[in-house]
């Protein structure tokens, strides 16, 4: 129940993002039970855009999986974090967790689980199981408003702008950390010189030399 | 264009399943173990390295506009990252670069 109300006032924050999927994806042409299915079944916010922004650009399916898991792999070092405070839960508990488990209540939780040193395995689980289904209704929530939202909306909005500035705004409160700039300047650079590479590869050669170089330059600044 | 239905069912299975094993990894198969430091250290770039190359073709050679760079398209990402920056959160970025290319793209 705390966790419910700790992830309600974020809400606010979570849900012009989904409402934001629901319209885009109507708008590319997805069929309403499909861009339901994409935020039921994978509530994730930045893979979820970007598998829509590759689908646009015909990437083959295989592309398109892979580049969305790509962005899903800070995912594992989520679970990693937060391994030490739910990892005793029972598997139908931590199968539910991990299921919920989005930028958010990573951060809710991680920085929660630090601060109560005194909570016990089960309140922990019991707090991280109310964020994550908050989160969830949440999510799916407001993806079917944008669905229904999406199919009214007028043309002179520039919604083709929408993905990419969302896109900008997740990652643009990262670049207070070099390593982070690092890595972004560097994405965008390979992504631009290897754009010519067919099956949208390109993109992910040009995220590995980023995540590279990133991680590179954090180790030499310690 | 988007590829046939029975595709984007299976992209939307695969990407799902696939989140969820990375999601439930560590905590359901480590219990209480850590990862090793540099492990750690590159997931921690993964979007970052990967969402600003599948956007930058976009921003710069906008394709509603041709591909031709488009001034208040530009502008507005610019004001996106300037806020997200400047504030450290991500609405009042995308409230801010929203604005920005409403008034651009309006004179």
């Amino acid at each position: 129940m705390q966790g419910v109300l700790a992830t309600l006032p974020f809400m606010v924050m979570v849900a012009p993002f989904g409402l934001l999927f629901g319209v885009l994806g109507t708008e590319a042409g997805l069929p309403i039970q499909q861009v339901l299915a994409f935020s039921a079944v994978i509530i994730a916010g930045a893979a979820q855009f970007t598998a829509l922004s590759l689908m646009e650009d015909a990437a083959p399916a295989i592309v398109v999986i892979l580049t969305a898991l790509a962005v899903n792999l800070r995912m594992a070092m989520y679970s990693a974090t937060l391994a030490p405070f739910l990892g005793t839960a029972p598997f139908w508990q931590k199968a539910f967790m991990a299921y919920g488990l989005f930028d958010l209540n990573f951060l809710l939780a991680d920085t929660k689980f630090r601060q109560a040193t005194g909570w016990t395995a089960p309140q922990r689980a019991a707090y991280f199981s109310g964020t994550s289904v908050v989160i969830i209704l949440a999510w799916v929530g407001a993806t079917y408003v944008g669905t229904v939202v999406g199919q009214a909306l007028p043309d002179w909005l520039a919604l083709d702008f929408a993905l990419p500035l969302t896109f900008l705004a997740m990652i643009a409160p990262s670049l207070r950390t070099i390593p982070h700039v690092v890595g972004a300047l560097a994405s965008v650079v390979f992504a631009l010189a290897f754009a010519f590479v067919p099956f949208g590869l390109g993109l992910l050669i040009a995220a590995a030399l980023a995540v590279i170089l990133a991680a590179e330059t954090e180790r030499r600044l310690q | 264009m988007i590829p046939p239905e029975s595709t984007v069912w299976i992209i939307i299975a695969a990407i799902g399943l696939g989140s969820w094993v990375l999601r439930y990894s560590f905590m359901g198969l480590l219990g209480g173990r850590v990862l090793p430091a540099w492990v750690l250290r590159h997931l921690r770039y993964t979007a970052v390295a990967i969402i600003p190359g599948l956007i930058a073709p976009i921003v710069l050679f906008p394709p509603a506009t041709g591909g031709v760079p488009d001034a208040p398209r530009l502008i507005a990402g610019c004001v996106v990252l300037a806020v997200g920056i400047a504030t450290g959160k991500i609405f009042p970025a995308l409230v801010a670069g929203v604005a920005a290319l409403a008034v651009g793209l309006s004179i």
